[in-house]
């Protein structure tokens, strides 16, 4: 109880228009923002998955709907919600095992991830999607 | 002692393994699908059909929506406990999440053994 109650009285600053956040902290709010827009958008992606698999009317159906340029930029912003999610997510089990975890090694893997995911974003959204 | 409740996260490291073991299968997956799409070049729909049809494709597949089903479910979990915190809401929230999870399990698997 000795711990809690001078955790209490420590100074804190949670007013988000005036912090600040490090690279690392960038990289790890949208590893969650991406993490929750992929499963908002599960409902969307199994309907393309099924209409793509089901049947060869539903599979040009699968085509006209993702040709829509709408739907393309959807699609992109999952892509890179995905690949984001994916380089991110591979950085935090470097640090699981403890590799990466001094300041200056976690700013550059920062920087990596980021570099990785829309440079993947790019070259798989002009692959498939263009 | 910390102070437990019903719907917080068990404290045990169950959940934390759970979600890398699951994210280290969805990624080698992700790996595999994305050789196959290159190797294959599935533009008609026999040849798409036909990637997922194939039996080990089908099984590595449903792997990775069961793994991809169960990871999300810790990510929400925490973001529900992160920010929700009234225990009622957070209860229905948790449950509807589990439901929505389940359907998407159901529906998956439905797409796939279709095949």
């Amino acid at each position: 109880m000795a711990e809690l109650s001078i955790k209490k009285k420590r100074p804190k600053n949670l007013d988000l228009t005036t912090i600040r956040l490090p690279l690392p902290g960038i990289l790890s709010i949208l590893h969650r923002v991406s993490g929750a827009g992929l499963f908002l958008c599960l409902p969307l992606l199994l309907w393309l998955f099924q209409s793509s698999l089901a049947t060869p009317e539903s599979f040009a159906t699968f085509k006209a709907v993702a040709a829509h340029p709408l739907v393309k930029i959807i699609l992109l912003g999952l892509l890179w919600a995905f690949c984001h999610h994916f380089c991110a997510g591979i950085r935090y089990l470097f640090l699981d095992v403890h590799m990466g975890v001094d300041l200056e090694s976690a700013r550059l893997t920062s920087k990596i991830v980021f570099a990785v995911s829309i440079a993947l974003t790019v070259i798989l959204g002009v692959a498939l999607l263009w | 002692m910390v102070n437990r409740i019903v719907v917080g996260a068990h404290y045990g490291l169950k959940d934390w393994i759970a979600q890398r073991a699951t994210a280290v299968i969805m990624a080698v997956y992700s790996v595999i699908l994305l050789a196959a799409v290159g190797a294959i070049g599935p533009n008609t729909y026999e040849a798409w059909r036909g990637l997922f049809a194939n039996g080990f494709m089908k099984f590595i597949t449903f792997l990775f929506f069961i793994s991809l089903f169960y990871h999300a479910w810790i990510g929400v979990r925490d973001i529900w406990m992160d920010y929700v915190k009234p225990t009622g809401i957070r209860l229905v929230l948790h449950v509807l999440t589990i439901f929505a999870l389940l359907g998407y399990a159901g529906w998956a698997t439905q797409i796939l053994w279709r095949l």
